[in-house]
């Protein structure tokens, strides 16, 4: 009998196949003994140290660039001399291998976190290694993404980045996770990769091992155990809205050829082509923070106009917009974050930063404009976490002191959303980055997956705060643009047009979906819509009437 | 016993990509090699782990040293190595 699971789409598609389960880390037994004399029990531990360093190596050569260099290091670690001293020591002294080979990690693991943050990815990789080594000698499961050897749909209670680095999208069919939530690693990692994804599914982690599941990422279902007519027919009528999706083209406009801008965001100048490629009218949302991530000092002026210069010019004629530095909170800087900040989210960061360092500011906004004066797209540039008219006229006007003629601010913040019409009178153009905006307005944790409800981009409260902001914008006559993950969702991007919002900025996956969706509704219907989710008490009764609205 | 002091060159420090090709380098020597920083423990210069660990910055003082045949032309070799900038090679 199918059973339907129900969560939050987070990455559109629909796919069947058999589930297979993220195996949880294993526990090492507090009274392991030791199975054979010492000679034995140190056999098994370099055996187990020698089969794990193999794996990570063979999938080294098959996983691309950055992966392959990161499971590259990690088959070092595990071949480690000093390391398997330290094991081949404690059982010698009568400890049990598994016992062992933990006490060895740790000691490292306690070496490496002490180094400070800059270390943190290395210690997530040693603990994996750990894992890997513990369940090889105890025999259980390995920890982290499965390979049954076939195609699969991956469930698991969240996904951490170091289990996405070698997530192969041709074997994973789609993503189910227990927790997580619209703006949690598994979402945004999903949507990159184009795998269909629902996060939030309440019984997703009880599914049996290998039973077949449907899962659609647009309206967050998952079927459990469907019949073989219904999945064919859930796959045709997939294949069918693709073909649909492919039909339509060209800049974004609505069924009345109301124009709406459509943008993608980019995260660096890798993956460039693919973004570039998109059928879009250029970037809403260029993230410099890679630049100047996981170093000791910032990025010099040359190294940073050589990358601003390659992503101009990929987009020759097309906007690019770009964010200045948005450090601190979930994304620390070795050189510019306080190391004690109580609560980061409300510390010193995004445009914050420059009060302490308008150095780096200065800095990038040079190479922004040196980059800009040699390329053919039409640069503009904008600011994070700003909360006042005072700090965007301060903004806009050394903007336009380097030449750079557009200067804009994201609205992140309820106070500068409340107060729209004073900070966009300040400036040349605002962009709404729900994730953040939403953070605020609710109080709520971006990154905690049991708030998820609270974190909805459907809010009403959020929607009446874009409300505010497009419609200073439109009294003002000047641009109003989304670029959260929100804007991918084709029933809210609907919804944004209908309260004001000229343009949408996504993943490039998104926007053949919100294309779509703008050419089948009028600017009419999107207001209608629009009042719809406002009137909505909160979000999930927002998003179901606005959907049966549309399906009507 | 043989000595060399030497500025880590990479500016991110002897961390990641500068790390793994350092203790690649002195796997493949005929002796063992130490490091240590200035002030510090020497540890195995093999040993990923406890490369990383002494979490050396770019511009920090290292301490390589070596005994027994062929020290001497391990000890430049891996100091020539150490003082290039090797994060922004290839």
């Amino acid at each position: 009998m199918a059973e339907t699971l129900s969560g939050i789409g987070v990455s559109p598609g629909v796919a069947a196949g058999p589930v297979a389960h993220m195996a949880a880390p294993p526990v090492v037994p507090t009274d392991a003994t030791p199975a054979g004399d010492p000679e034995t029990e140190n056999q098994a531990a370099l055996a187990a140290m020698k089969s794990v360093a193999a794996t990570l190596g063979e999938r080294a050569t098959r996983a691309p660039g950055e992966a392959a260099s990161v499971l590259a290091a990690q088959a070092m670690m595990a071949e480690d001399p000093t390391l398997a001293s330290k094991v081949s020591d404690a059982v010698q002294a009568g400890k049990a291998a598994v016992t062992a080979v933990a006490e060895a990690f740790e000691e490292f693991r306690g070496m490496l976190a002490a180094a400070g943050p800059y270390m943190a990815e290395r210690v997530t990789d040693l603990d994996d290694l750990r894992n890997r080594t513990v369940a090889t000698l105890l025999g259980v499961p390995m920890p982290g993404v499965p390979d049954p050897g076939h195609p699969f749909v991956l469930v698991a209670l969240d996904l951490a980045p170091a289990d996405t680095a070698t997530l192969d999208a041709d074997r994973v069919r789609a993503i189910i996770t227990e927790e997580g939530g619209p703006t949690s690693h598994t979402a945004i990692l999903a949507k990159s990769l184009g795998i269909p994804a629902v996060v939030t599914v309440r019984g997703a982690t009880a599914i049996a091992e290998g039973e077949t599941v449907l899962v659609d990422g647009s309206d967050g279902s998952v079927l459990v155990a469907p019949d073989e007519a219904t999945v064919q027919e859930a796959l045709a009528a997939q294949e069918a809205k693709e073909a649909a999706l492919q039909s339509v083209s060209g800049p974004g406009r609505t069924a009345d050829d109301h124009p709406v801008q459509l943008l993608v965001n980019i995260a660096g100048d890798r993956d460039l082509d693919a973004a570039a490629a998109a059928d879009s009218e250029g970037v809403g949302l260029f993230r410099t923070e890679f630049l100047f991530l996981d170093r000791p000092n910032a990025p010099t002026l040359e190294e940073q106009q050589a990358v601003y210069q390659r992503v101009f010019d990929a987009f020759p004629g097309r906007k690019v917009v770009v964010r200045t530095l948005d450090a601190g909170a979930d994304k620390p800087l070795e050189f510019v974050t306080m190391p004690d900040e109580p609560n980061p989210a409300l510390g010193v960061r995004g445009l914050r930063t420059s009060r302490r360092h308008p150095e780096l500011l200065e800095q990038q906004l040079t190479a922004v404009a040196g980059a800009a004066s040699a390329s053919q797209a039409t640069v503009w540039v904008m600011a994070p976490m700003v909360s006042t008219k005072a700090e965007a006229a301060s903004f806009a006007e050394q903007v336009h002191g380097y030449g750079l003629p557009t200067a804009g601010v994201m609205i992140e913040v309820p106070a500068a959303a409340v107060r729209a019409h004073h900070v966009a009178a300040a400036c040349d153009f605002t962009s709404i980055g729900t994730n953040d905006l939403s953070q605020y307005t609710y109080a709520a944790d971006r990154m905690a997956g049991e708030l998820a409800d609270l974190l909805d981009a459907w809010q009403p409260a959020l929607l009446e705060l874009v409300r505010l902001t497009a419609e200073a914008g439109k009294a003002l006559g000047k641009p109003v643009g989304v670029c959260g993950e929100a804007a991918s969702d084709p029933l809210l991007a609907l919804v944004f047009v209908g309260l004001g919002v000229t343009s949408l900025s996504m993943a490039p996956v998104s926007v053949p979906g919100v294309r779509a969706a703008l050419a089948a509704h009028t600017l009419a219907e999107c207001r209608g819509l629009a009042t719809l989710a406002l009137e909505a008490e909160d979000g999930r009764t927002a998003r179901t009437t606005v959907r049966a609205a549309t399906r009507s | 016993m043989p000595e060399r002091r030497v500025a880590v060159g990479s500016k991110v420090g002897l961390h990641a990509r500068p790390a793994a090709m350092f203790v690649q380098a002195a796997a493949k020597q005929p002796v063992k090699v130490t490091i240590a920083k200035a002030d510090g423990n020497p540890v195995d210069a093999r040993s990923i782990l406890s490369v990383l660990a002494l979490d050396a910055r770019g511009g920090d003082e290292v301490v390589l040293a070596a005994e027994g045949d062929g020290a001497e032309q391990a000890l430049d070799e891996l100091a020539a190595l150490l003082a290039r900038d090797l994060d922004s090679e290839g």
